[in-house]
């Protein structure tokens, strides 16, 4: 069952002649784990905005096609409302939090829909457990790492129970470390909740084994979609300069020898099994 | 020639961001320094134009003991590029932007237009020389801070967390010119924590952890040593991991690109 | 040396009686000595109404803030002494309007080291103040210290490309900063527009009745506080009024 339907989907800017989007077709099932990449400025935030109605109402400018999530037409939509259906996740962690407590910043979505502060305080506890930062329900936001940062955010967005999550490069400013925590907690998310999850990321090498598709994007348009071991196994891919993870990369070269692998390996676990599967046994 | 001797650095809010650093690098080499958020890297390399000077220990650029000169004078040998381009672009056109810090080290006119049109054309932006910074894209406006910190040649250029929000295609035409820039005889330093990158690099590797260098050497010895590298946040190249889960099978602990990995793997199964 | 007096206005938080007392207890005790400190010019009720803060600083654990706050303002109350005394005033009442001003400045600050701006926010907003402005308000207070450390860095960065801020004539000096206060404008309203983003993402301004997670009670420390308030009052009236002051 589709939970995201976008058809022909053509958007401008209000300053600008030129469509950053252009003629864009696809659908998503409840609980896939989506990520979308492509090269800078190929119109992958932009599209993100299309989700929970920052565009239009936010951004303004044209917008052609329909775009329907959870059964909302996100035009005629406002984006209280779709807040409610679709949670976003920002680049900056820093510029997401508010308060001076993670608490009140959990809370800060729910306290926007006039919740009752019973149903506040059971979903902002529930929300921090998931993502395992009740600890830090009393600290300033300057005293959080950006990985934790981050969490409040992800958290401020789960209490208020959306069926979809977006997220854009969330972990562009995080360490390798803390960029790998964050993805296989939105992985849970995904398992555990079923919540459907769009991920926009370059960093492929950490998040492609999570995905169950990948849409690839280009010049505002969306090229080549499909599962992730099909679509990064694609020379014309590899020539678009798409960060591929390294284990396809090996996985290819190896290929390229003339041994035969069982599949595409997208982690490097995969890859040390594939190998010691497919050639060293 | 930049020397490092036992530096120690404490803020003054009383937090100490290193503890007895050494280190000494030659000139033309190429370095990257890798570690946690927090463990000191960003502090280090502002020793080393002037921007902070060590509580205890010393360092020397050239000879030049740092606490005897002014940032300004250091700044000449080097060149600090920051992350965040946004911090320092003000000017109203890219090429006052350029000029800046030719005009404050006090290049004649006709230096300064040649090494303005020199700078722009390297970083593919003489077409913007008359436009606004603020009207570029984000990876154009990295570009124009790295053509402003180069416009006035300095010996080393520092470069901190060039790659975060670059995709691959552009992370790539910088690692070439980075390589190049290092070709000319400049010595070049990299504040990463992007392993990939230095792995393709392959510079000499210095890991960082609270205010502690915890090992330096070549980046195939550095990036394959798991327990190191996980001290400082760093997950090891994806060639790497999957060298060190095949150990048993005999698998060396120095591999970290795709193609030493295809070569030592061809030989192992076709000896001969 | 005198924005260390800043630091006495700033939020420090810890367990302390003082800190759990509602806000707007709080508020109305600054008022009470701010209007006793006024009603007064001679110095032995200024110097009382000065020490009988200090049990209450010491109760809310916030001495080394405060201390820094008032060596700060040393300077500025030295001033004021010079200043009576140049305009002869007499020596009693130089002192005297010193203690006042420290006095003052000490109240204010013990009021914001032990009200936090969440807090605060939430009196005004019983206050009917308009809740958009509170959270202007808190997010502004929120991001001091973000942009204090952004104003560092673009200092660091400026100079790294040999600005040197100290040199030159007057009017040298004042253009140094333009490529400081720049960036510095232009990433705070690139940040503006980042919040406003995530605000309109998180239902910002969904609904006129927000709900709001925690509430202000009144507790047992406030009606004391109440209590002595009244007294002080008395006191301060009966002193005012009925009785004659040696100096």
């Amino acid at each position: 069952m589709p939970i995201i339907k976008v058809e022909s989907l053509f958007y401008r800017y209000p300053e600008s002649d030129s469509p950053v989007l252009k003629d864009i077709s696809f659908a998503v099932d409840e609980g896939e784990f989506v990520i979308v990449t492509g090269p800078s400025g190929c119109g992958k935030t932009t599209l993100c905005r299309c989700f929970n109605g920052l565009i239009p109402h936010f951004y303004g400018g044209k917008m052609d096609g329909v775009v329907e999530v959870d059964g909302l037409q996100v035009s005629t939509t406002s984006t209280s409302e779709l807040s409610m259906h679709v949670g976003f996740v920002f680049q900056n962690p820093e510029n997401q939090l508010f308060s001076l407590t993670a608490e009140k910043d959990v809370a800060f979505g729910l306290e926007n829909l006039g919740i009752p502060r019973d149903e506040m305080r059971k979903r902002v506890d529930w929300a921090m457990e998931t993502l395992g930062i009740s600890n830090l329900r009393d600290r300033l936001p300057q005293e959080l790492s950006g990985g934790q940062q981050q969490k409040v955010a992800i958290a401020s967005v789960l209490a208020m129970q959306p069926k979809i999550i977006v997220l854009d490069e969330p972990t562009s400013s995080l360490d390798p470390y803390s960029a790998k925590n964050l993805f296989e907690v939105v992985a849970r998310l995904n398992r555990e909740f079923r919540i459907t999850i769009v991920l926009v990321e370059h960093r492929l090498d950490l998040a492609a084994q999570y995905a169950d598709r990948v849409f690839l994007m280009q010049d505002g348009g969306l090229g080549i979609q499909g599962d992730p071991r099909d679509v990064f196994s694609r020379e014309d891919v590899r020539l678009l300069g798409v960060g591929i993870p390294k284990s396809v990369l090996l996985g290819q070269t190896i290929e390229a020898e003339g041994f035969k692998l069982s599949s595409v390996p997208l982690s490097a676990s995969e890859a040390a099994e594939l190998l010691r599967k497919c050639v060293f046994s | 020639m930049i020397r490092i001797e036992g530096l120690s650095y404490t803020y003054p809010t009383g937090i100490q961001a290193l503890k007895d650093v050494s280190l000494e690098l030659r000139d033309g080499e190429f370095l990257a320094i890798m570690g946690e958020n927090g463990a000191g890297k960003t502090t280090l390399v502002k020793h080393l134009n002037g921007l902070l000077k060590p509580t205890s220990g010393r360092v020397s650029v050239d000879g030049v003991d740092t606490r005897e000169a002014s940032v300004a004078s250091l700044s000449r040998t080097v060149g600090l590029v920051f992350q965040n381009p946004d911090d320092q672009l003000f000017s109203e056109t890219s090429e006052d932007e350029v000029s800046f810090a030719l005009k404050n080290f006090g290049f004649s006119k006709e230096v300064m237009e040649k090494r303005v049109s020199w700078a722009l054309n390297l970083l593919g932006l003489e077409r913007y020389r008359k436009a606004s910074p603020l009207m570029l894209s984000g990876g154009e406006r990295k570009r124009l801070a790295l053509a402003s910190v180069l416009a006035w040649d300095p010996k080393v250029v520092v470069l901190d967390e060039p790659t975060v929000g670059q995709d691959h295609n552009q992370k790539e035409i910088l690692r070439q010119f980075i390589v190049q820039l290092n070709a000319q005889g400049k010595t070049v330093i990299i504040v990463t924590h992007d392993v990939e990158f230095v792995a393709e690099c392959a510079p000499r590797v210095v890991v960082m952890s609270r205010g502690r260098v915890i090992m330096d050497g070549e980046a195939r010895r550095v990036l394959c040593d798991e327990s190191i590298l996980g001290q400082a946040s760093i997950i090891p190249p994806q060639v790497a991991q999957v060298f060190y889960m095949l150990q048993d099978l005999g698998f060396p602990r120095d591999v970290i690109n795709v193609e030493d990995a295809r070569r030592f793997i061809v030989a192992r199964v076709r000896p001969g | 040396m005198t924005l260390r007096v800043l630091d006495g206005l700033k939020f420090r938080k810890a367990a302390s009686p003082i800190h759990t007392l509602d806000p707007r207890t709080k508020m109305l005790s600054a008022a009470f000595f701010f209007f006793a400190t006024v009603l007064f010019s001679e110095f032995l009720p200024l110097m009382i109404l000065f020490m009988v803060q200090l049990p209450f600083i010491a109760a809310g654990r916030i001495w080394k803030e405060w201390a820094r706050s008032m060596r700060g303002a040393l300077f500025l109350g030295i001033m004021i002494l010079v200043m009576n005394l140049i305009f002869s005033q007499g020596l009693v009442y130089s002192i005297a309007m010193t203690t006042r001003f420290l006095g003052l400045l000490s109240s204010f600050s013990l009021f914001f080291l032990t009200t936090s701006p969440d807090d605060l926010s939430l009196a005004l907003q019983k206050w009917h103040i308009p809740y958009e402005l509170c959270f202007a308000f808190t997010t502004a207070v929120r991001f001091v210290p973000v942009l204090a450390n952004e104003a560092q860095t673009i200092v660091d960065a400026q100079r790294s490309r040999g600005l040197e801020l100290e040199k030159g004539n007057f009017i040298k000096r004042i253009r140094n900063y333009i490529p400081i206060l720049v960036p510095l404008i232009v990433n705070a309203i690139r940040r503006s527009l980042d919040l406003a983003e995530v605000m309109e993402s998180r239902a910002f301004g969904a609904i006129k009745k927000r709900t709001s997670l925690f509430e202000l009670r009144l507790g047992s420390g406030d009606y004391v506080a109440f209590l002595l308030v009244a007294v002080g009052v008395a006191l301060v009236l009966y002193a005012r009024l009925g009785v004659k002051i040696p100096f």
